[in-house]
């Protein structure tokens, strides 16, 4: 195995730069580094300038999502050796404005997150003193992998519907919403509902299926969107039949 | 704040494959759509009269008929065979406080779709 790695880091300095380009490093190939340490290893060794986001290092906070070789992945958890000899294209998250280098500005995500209400809502809150509220875990299985999403937006980098349509709410706001809707502790379907069902809602996806291939903690929001239109369909026509009846 | 913002390549869906068999599976719905109007005029021609079913015969044997058609009909087995397989993803079905594999669900629209051709080749073969 090789000592180094090639990595070709795209650089956008505001200012300076009228689109991103790509600036080579030389960094140490380790069997056990992320391209995350190979960036770490740029900013503290080779070009401070260099800028990044990142956190937890291990894959739970979604703060480093970047795009390698073309998709979009978690660079903590993206292995140097996996793509030896090299080199590595490293990119800014796709279909999110650049702000410098590989950060993405990811305020149209943070925005549209609290319209689809991502929390338990309740129409009466039960007394303290009767405990908590219980759940089988046939309920818990219901909505479990959408409460693995860690909001780290590689299905919004990987949405070819997003990128046409910035408008479109979005596969990881869909996939929270719905794993309130299958909560059983929760009761407030009927407020996500106009959201969700509206066209930059669910109707705006047309099933390409790349969020859920790149969502590196196997949620499935491509899934949670298909058969929320099940859901939605189904209220309409409930809603059309039985105009007088409560949802 | 200056922001760089990638523009949207005109031919986006031929940087991956998977972005290239979703507008082939969208465009299918042409052909699907196609089949419906072939079949309306087929119904149209036999309630015509033999004249205008031999007619309809012998245009549906033309060259440029015929390629429409094995086109149609390969655009058409895309169109099932990608939506039977994405079914599982959109139907949640239990049975007995159990979810039902996804397998299953693909295995019962095949059969479905066994069942319902068996029923057409009998009603227009017997």
């Amino acid at each position: 195995m090789a000592d180094e790695i090639t990595l070709e880091v795209a650089r956008f300095r505001p200012g300076e730069d009228t689109e991103p380009v790509l600036q080579s490093y030389q960094v140490p190939l380790r069997e056990q580094w992320a391209v995350l340490d190979g960036l770490s290893y740029i900013k503290d060794h080779l070009d401070g300038t260099l800028s990044f986001r990142w956190s937890c290092r291990m894959g739970i906070c979604g703060s480093c999502g970047m795009t390698v070789n073309g998709d979009p992945q978690l660079s903590c958890a993206t292995f140097l050796t996996d793509y030896a000899p090299g080199p590595i294209r490293i990119e800014p998250l796709h279909n999110f404005p650049v702000i410098r280098d590989l950060v993405v500005d990811i305020g149209d995500f943070m925005d549209k997150l609290p319209t689809v209400k991502p929390w338990l809502v309740r129409d009466v809150h039960s007394p303290l003193e009767e405990g908590e509220y219980l759940q089988t875990p046939e309920e818990l299985e219901d909505y479990q992998q959408y409460s693995m999403c860690i909001n780290c937006m590689l299905c919004y980098s990987a949405c070819p519907v997003y990128a046409l349509d910035q408008d479109f709410v979005g596969p990881a706001a869909i996939a929270l919403a719905q794993r309130y809707n299958l909560d059983s502790r929760d009761e407030g379907a009927d407020e996500r509902l106009a959201v969700l069902s509206s066209p930059e809602g669910i109707w705006s996806c047309t099933f390409v299926g790349e969020c859920s291939a790149a969502c590196p903690k196997g949620v499935d929001p491509a899934g949670a969107i298909q058969r929320y239109k099940l859901t939605a369909a189904t209220q309409a026509i409930k809603g059309l039949l039985m105009p007088r009846s409560r949802r | 704040m200056t922001v760089y913002e990638r523009p949207v390549h005109l031919l986006w869906w031929l940087e991956r494959r998977s972005y290239l068999l979703f507008v082939l599976r969208e465009l299918s719905s042409v052909f699907v759509a196609w089949t419906v109007v072939y079949l309306l005029l087929l119904v149209n021609a036999v309630s015509d009269g033999p004249a205008s079913y031999q007619r309809f015969l012998d245009r549906s044997g033309e060259w440029w008929m015929v390629a429409i058609n094995v086109i149609a009909m390969l655009f058409l087995l895309l169109h099932v065979v990608t939506w039977f397989g994405l079914a599982p993803r959109a139907m949640v079905v239990k049975a007995r406080g159990r979810r039902v594999p996804p397998r299953q669900i693909v295995a019962a629209h095949y059969f479905a779709w066994l069942v319902l051709s068996a029923i057409v080749a009998w009603l227009v073969l017997r």
